[in-house]
């Protein structure tokens, strides 16, 4: 692994564990390189559906966030996923911490999905979609709901 | 800058009262102390970064003696009361200990926090595995806080410094670990980081409200400076900082003399509010002979019905006098000498005039800092001259006469500049008008001692130039000082009365 940035270097590690030993309901597209992974849905509200996520790594990671969103045909209703993909998670910005990694966002984001008990958009939705820029980084988000 | 790790805190992060004696540094005692002073009597101390964070620290630790919490909490919670320590003492003896670490968002000291175990890598036997990086290191190589969670040296580092550096963040520094609130205190942050500038930058974090909340502390204002002024008493005098800006440290704005920080504030606020509109505003519109709303005619006829419903005058847009007698002939007004008319037009003459003269001082300020802009060229051009002159067998010490010509012009602008401000609230006096002679002088001189510096100077003309350029500025400086003079004298026999 010689040549190797030390985030191209952990990034390598953290995609080998995912195609080695995925966490339940998690795989690795390996044709779209490291960058996307697929998320099948646990026996929750959204029992049977497939999304796409796609994460954009910085060379600073670890110590700066990856930048996730839901990609693909099907975008997930959730009361904290916006149509264009965006996720109003703390962990992906404020709370963000260089020891958490792509798997542990996958669990939160499962965890966010399976923990949801009626399957609507965010409230402003429509404004946000139109204003947002594309980086959802770029958001100043207001985590205003823990429950779900 | 060189930042010595043992300067943060000397004691080795046990805190007992009793000992703390054996560690007091008195920096009033250090020996790189310098008082200086920039005008005669009023004396100030530059202060680098070290020196500030030893000071915060001698006022922690004087708290401490006290709450005997981890020097870091006390920090925080100083902050949070803007370095009240009466207020901090109060608080932490008489209410809920609990509550007050919530609200200064800071751990509370005394719960014992259960540490998690290091992470034994099962490949090699007694090495780690770095949660940031996914390396295996010896645990000699990693290091953690008393939460337990342990990263290697090359991560903390990295994660220090884009906390620092990228966000901003120096006040509260938590754990790298995902939902850890054990922060990073101050002595071991600066162990971990490795460049000096960063360094700098988390001193620079952690001890700026300690300085902005410190009445007889301020920091430089020149963009990336890092020292700090700290003085005996507040007063409005002028204080050069180690970078080499001069300003006034009652209000921090570049020296001001003769003009007073009130005046100068009142003044810059009056600029920032109506300059630019102003000058639209005179151009474009009139105002409303009863009620001096500002009106602009984009069209219609000249009867005028003013909007402002607690107005509604009817008046004539070309005369300005009562629409009633105007009749039904509005195309014409031949009204334009009578007493009506005439009153309103005079009224608003009034209103006019005031802006012009408030036009006529902001331009003279705003025309002399603008020149000051261009004298900063002027050192630079300046400088090749000398060194030309010197090929021309003139030696180093004979040439010096050039910088310090353009010295004395900057300092002549930044007075008249100032004497602008001054001048457009002071009420008309014997004085005033002495005052305005004065200043007067000083402009002509100033205005010629700039076109010397600009012409061309030549082997021929060399030493009467230099006679010249010689005159003028030691004419100017005399001048300079006869008018602050005066002016300070008026200050102390109340001869000064204004108008606003």
């Amino acid at each position: 692994m010689a040549g190797l940035s030390p985030s191209e270097r952990r990034l390598q590690k953290e995609l080998m564990s995912l195609v080695k030993e995925p966490p339940p309901g998690v795989s690795v597209d390996p044709d779209i390189a490291e960058r996307n992974l697929l998320q099948g849905a646990a026996g929750t509200l959204y029992e049977g559906e497939r999304f796409q996520l796609q994460f954009k790594f910085s060379n600073k990671y670890p110590f700066d966030s990856p930048e996730v969103t839901f990609v693909g045909q099907n975008i997930p209703i959730h009361p904290h996923v916006y149509s264009n993909g965006h996720i109003c998670l703390s962990i992906l910005t404020d709370d963000w911490s260089p020891a958490l990694s792509v798997q542990s966002v996958c669990l939160s984001i499962m965890s966010m999905l399976s923990s949801c008990k009626e399957k609507q958009r965010p409230p402003d939705n429509a404004f946000y979609v139109k204003t947002c820029n594309k980086n959802p980084k770029k958001t100043k988000w207001w985590y205003h709901d823990d429950s779900v | 800058m060189n930042v010595d790790d043992d300067t943060l805190y000397d004691d080795s992060g046990n805190e007992t009262s009793g000992d703390d004696v054996d560690f007091v540094i008195d920096v009033d005692n250090a020996s790189n102390k310098e008082l200086h002073s920039y005008d005669d009597e009023y004396q100030y101390e530059v202060l680098s970064t070290d020196d500030i964070v030893q000071h915060m620290v001698d006022c922690i630790k004087e708290v401490n003696t006290v709450v005997q919490i981890p020097l870091t909490t006390t920090r925080i919670l100083l902050n949070y009361f803007n370095w009240d320590k009466e207020k901090l003492m109060e608080r932490f003896f008489d209410g809920n200990q609990d509550d007050l670490f919530k609200e200064a968002h800071v751990i509370n000291p005394f719960k014992k926090v259960n540490a998690v175990k290091p992470k034994i890598s099962n490949k090699l036997l007694g090495t780690e595995e770095c949660d940031i990086c996914f390396m295996v290191f010896p645990p000699t190589q990693m290091t953690g806080l008393e939460c337990g969670h342990r990263f290697c040296y090359q991560c903390w580092n990295e994660y220090l410094t884009t906390k620092i550096m990228e966000e901003g963040v120096g006040q509260t520094i938590a754990c790298a670990a995902h939902n850890c609130p054990i922060l990073v205190d101050d002595q071991t942050a600066m162990r971990l980081l490795k460049d000096p500038r960063v360094k700098l930058k988390y001193q620079h974090l952690i001890t700026n409200s300690f300085v902005e909340c410190n009445r007889l502390l301020r920091w430089c204002p020149s963009p990336d400076c890092s020292f700090a002024i700290k003085v005996s008493y507040v007063e409005a005098k002028p204080v050069a900082c180690r970078c080499g800006h001069v300003f006034c440290f009652a209000c921090g704005e570049n020296w001001h003399d003769p003009v007073r920080c009130g005046l100068l504030k009142k003044w810059q606020k009056k600029c920032d509010d109506d300059s630019e509109t102003s000058n639209w505003i005179a151009a474009n519109t009139k105002e409303c002979p009863k009620c001096n709303a500002t009106i602009e005619k984009d069209g219609g006829c000249n009867h005028m019905i003013c909007k402002n419903q607690n107005c509604k005058a009817d008046f004539c847009w070309v005369c300005l006098g009562p629409w009633e007698p105007h009749g039904s002939s509005w195309y014409n007004c031949n009204r334009y000498d009578e007493d009506e008319a005439k009153a309103a037009r005079d009224a608003q003459e009034k209103s006019r005039a005031a802006l012009q003269r408030y036009l006529f001082y902001c331009n003279r300020y705003m025309n002399h800092m603008q020149s000051l802009r261009f004298e900063h060229k002027l050192y630079a051009s300046v400088k090749d001259k000398m060194e030309e002159m010197q090929q021309h067998n003139m030696s180093w010490i004979e040439v010096q006469f050039l910088k310090k010509a353009v010295d004395i012009l900057c300092q002549c602008r930044q007075t008249l500049m100032y004497t602008y401000v001054f001048a457009y609230y002071l009420k008309k006096n014997n004085q005033s008008v002495i005052f305005e002679d004065n200043q007067k002088d000083l402009e002509r001189a100033t205005e010629l001692l700039s076109e010397y510096l600009e012409r061309d100077i030549t082997q021929e003309n060399l030493i009467d130039i230099k006679q010249k350029v010689q005159d003028k500025y030691r004419y100017c400086d005399g001048r300079r000082m006869a008018l602050l003079d005066h002016v300070h004298e008026g200050y102390e026999k109340d001869w000064w009365v204004y108008s606003e």
